[in-house]
């Protein structure tokens, strides 16, 4: 499936602007993109975060689209619960056998690593036809920037401070997509906002699966990476080319990976222009790049040894 | 026409489930509860409901999926017990604030620790302020009637909260009774159907559920509960009443028993009024006006009814199946005393904690009980508030 881009931007975007997000925050982008993609209405479910509390500020919000926000960590058994009662009432005859809705859950990474797991993971076993999108910007940034099982080794945040005992996050992130794939789920993807045909079509085969899929989506956050609110793209960008943020799909095992670059960027590349890894360059933390070059190089070949790409 | 079985209040939950026929069922097997969840489950097998059963990881994803469901337009019902209920804590107060409609039939169960899986009622007297109705149960044949009528007014459009059936566990719970089961007709005729207030698969005109609210709307949206909750009071006694004009079995807000010339009276919750009701005729026999008032609804708290159906007493005894650790007495105790003292109904007032996980409520303690309450009556004033029936070495 390819995009067309003169009939999409006939479609209209189902989140309106006025919403409270910071300017050049990814989030609102990645929403869009998934909306639009998933090219048949959509149900959005949120966790607790920072999309929700800027789009949906009573009497306001900011979605075209049915909207329901219950807590932080189980938005995927509240997306469960509606994907029970469509099939409910289509059985009932209360609705016709041919209403289709794309089930859409969209939470930031603590609402979907950390807290949300344990409800991700049921409803992925248990199969329900509907979509997680995480959006992950690696760390808590909507209660101020505090470190996550997302957040890569070594960043800055305000509960893993650079100190002369620590410095930053002193723990790698947590591999989701990889747990999400070995769920067995319908459909599992890695995307990024900056190769959004590439993210489109995979929500369309997302929504289109006959069964529970995730998509894990890299949201640069310029408030919690500290880098110019206009290179968000920018970064998104980066993360992929230097392989840290790989373009992957899941499918019934099968795993293809969707780009690889060219020339591997050095993952410093990426690193020298986040005020999060700062201390990274300072005199004596060489190791710190040298590190997490060794991590992202280790998970790039054992991808690339997966997909029988290599 | 309704049929007569022997049945556990478990038992006789799931057949009301099957008679309702709700649209999602999502629950987690916990015990005492287990037993519902399981026939249930079979009903599903066999294909006899229309139901999607949603076998959860947790009882915070059945409530979570209980609260999805019902705000995607579906007749919603689950059951838990004990840690379940502790489990869904955080979810029970988004259910009652999104207006869900909501069954959830609780079989009452002490909190851990210690371990222990047998009754008491700290388990929903910790969600007594959640924002749920809570209706307690006597007998299984009450559970059956109860879990229908709470459809009913969960859904009631006056209302919209969502209504917790509590029964005790074990007692209840794996008792066989004589149950007389109605019509499945009959069932589906007064439950009617489910037409919800919100429905996330409306497109046409797409609700926003859950929102963010800010300090200037927050206390009207909790206020707007109160006034539900407060509406409640006459929808449960409505139903209880249409209930009884249909199939002969009526229920209101209380269950007073010999009460009215009574000058002794229990107050109780749950199955411990059939000890009572048997202990009441023994002291009568004896010439002892000894009289009780089983407390059907504890929320919304019938305070107005409860003051006058106690006023003219000359002493009472609240007995509560929980305690509250550090508040003078157990709940039921505290709201009671309350609304006796704010409608200028002063008469000497005593608390028994009892029957904690389980320990066994004989009659002869609850003749005790009485004992206790013709003292305080005759020397017209409280010897001690707080009382523990049956403890074992620190009396």
């Amino acid at each position: 499936m390819s995009v067309d881009l003169k009939e999409l931007a006939t479609r209209g975007s189902p989140l309106t602007s006025g919403h409270r997000l910071c300017d050049g925050c990814a989030a609102p982008t990645i929403a869009k993109q998934v909306m639009l993609g998933a090219g048949k209405p959509v149900v959005i479910v949120q966790p607790t975060g920072c999309l929700e509390i800027s789009s949906v500020v009573f009497p306001y919000t900011a979605w075209k689209t049915p909207y329901y926000h219950n807590a932080f960590e189980n938005a995927a058994a509240v997306a469960s619960g509606i994907e029970a009662a469509l099939k409910a009432r289509k059985r009932r005859g209360d609705l016709p056998p041919d209403f289709d809705v794309a089930i859409v859950a969209i939470g930031g990474d603590g609402g979907t690593y950390d807290i949300g797991l344990q409800a991700l993971s049921g409803a992925l076993e248990r199969g329900h036809r509907m979509l997680y999108v995480c959006y992950d910007n690696g760390a808590y940034m909507n209660t101020g920037i505090q470190r996550s099982g997302a957040t890569p080794f070594g960043a800055w945040t305000t509960t893993s401070h650079v100190g002369s005992a620590h410095k930053g996050k002193m723990q790698h992130r947590k591999d989701l997509t990889a747990i999400a794939a070995d769920h067995n789920a319908a459909y599992v993807a890695q995307a990024s906002p900056h190769n959004f045909r590439d993210l489109m079509r995979k929500v369309k085969k997302a929504v289109d699966a006959d069964g529970a899929s995730f998509i894990n989506v890299i949201s640069p956050c310029w408030r919690g990476w500290r880098f110019p609110e206009e290179e968000t793209i920018e970064m998104a960008r980066l993360a992929v080319e230097t392989c840290y943020w790989p373009l992957y799909e899941v499918e019934k095992g099968k795993v293809t990976v969707n780009y690889v670059p060219r020339e591997k960027k050095p993952v410093s590349e990426w690193l020298k222009k986040q005020g999060r890894f700062s201390h990274f360059f300072a005199p004596g933390n060489e190791w710190m790049i040298a590190e997490l070059q060794a991590e992202v190089d280790r998970k790039w070949e054992e991808l690339l040894a997966r997909a029988g790409q290599r | 026409m309704p049929r007569l079985v022997g049945l556990t209040g478990d038992g006789a939950a799931a057949e009301a489930m099957r008679q309702i026929d709700p649209d999602v069922v999502a629950a987690y097997p916990i015990t005492p509860q287990t037993e519902i969840v399981e026939r249930f489950a079979e009903f599903v097998a066999d294909g006899v409901v229309h139901t999607e059963f949603v076998a959860v990881e947790s009882e915070h994803s059945a409530m979570s999926a209980c609260c999805g469901s019902a705000a995607a337009g579906a007749r919603t019902i689950t059951c838990t017990s004990s840690q379940g209920l502790a489990l869904m804590h955080e979810v029970l107060y988004i259910a009652a604030g999104n207006r869900l409609p909501i069954v959830l039939i609780n079989v009452n169960r002490t909190l851990s620790a210690p371990l222990n899986i047998h009754c008491d009622h700290s388990d929903s007297m910790g969600s007594r302020d959640s924002g749920w109705i809570q209706l307690y149960c006597e007998n299984v044949q009450e559970v059956y009637d109860t879990v229908i009528q709470a459809v009913r007014i969960a859904e009631h459009p006056e209302v919209f909260l969502p209504v917790m059936v509590n029964l005790d566990g074990f007692v209840l719970s794996h008792s066989v009774e004589r149950l007389e089961v109605l019509d499945d007709d009959q069932v589906r005729g007064f439950v009617g159907p489910f037409r919800p207030a919100v429905d996330l698969l409306n497109l046409e005109n797409p609700p926003a559920l859950g929102a963010l609210v800010p300090p200037e709307f927050h206390f009207e949206h909790k206020y707007a509960q109160w006034v539900a909750m407060d509406r409640a009071r006459g929808v449960i006694a409505e139903v209880g009443r249409e209930f009884g004009e249909r199939f002969g079995r009526t229920y209101g807000l209380l269950d007073p028993y010999r009460l009215d010339d009574a000058d002794l009276a229990l107050v109780v919750l749950g199955s411990t009024a059939g000890t009572a009701r048997v202990v009441v005729d023994d002291l009568r026999d004896r010439g002892i006006r000894a009289g009780m008032l089983r407390i059907r609804c504890f929320r919304p708290f019938p305070a107005d009814e409860i003051a006058e159906a106690l006023r003219g007493r000359k002493a009472v005894a609240i007995m509560d199946r929980a305690g509250t650790q550090g508040g003078e007495g157990g709940p039921v105790f505290g709201e009671v005393r309350a609304a006796l003292y704010t409608r200028g109904v002063f008469l000497p007032v005593i608390n028994y904690i009892y029957g904690l996980g389980g320990r066994d409520v004989p009659a002869a303690s609850l003749a005790r009980v009485f004992t206790h309450l013709g003292q305080v009556a005759e020397a017209g004033k409280v010897d001690r508030a707080v009382n523990y029936l049956d403890l074992r070495g620190w009396n």
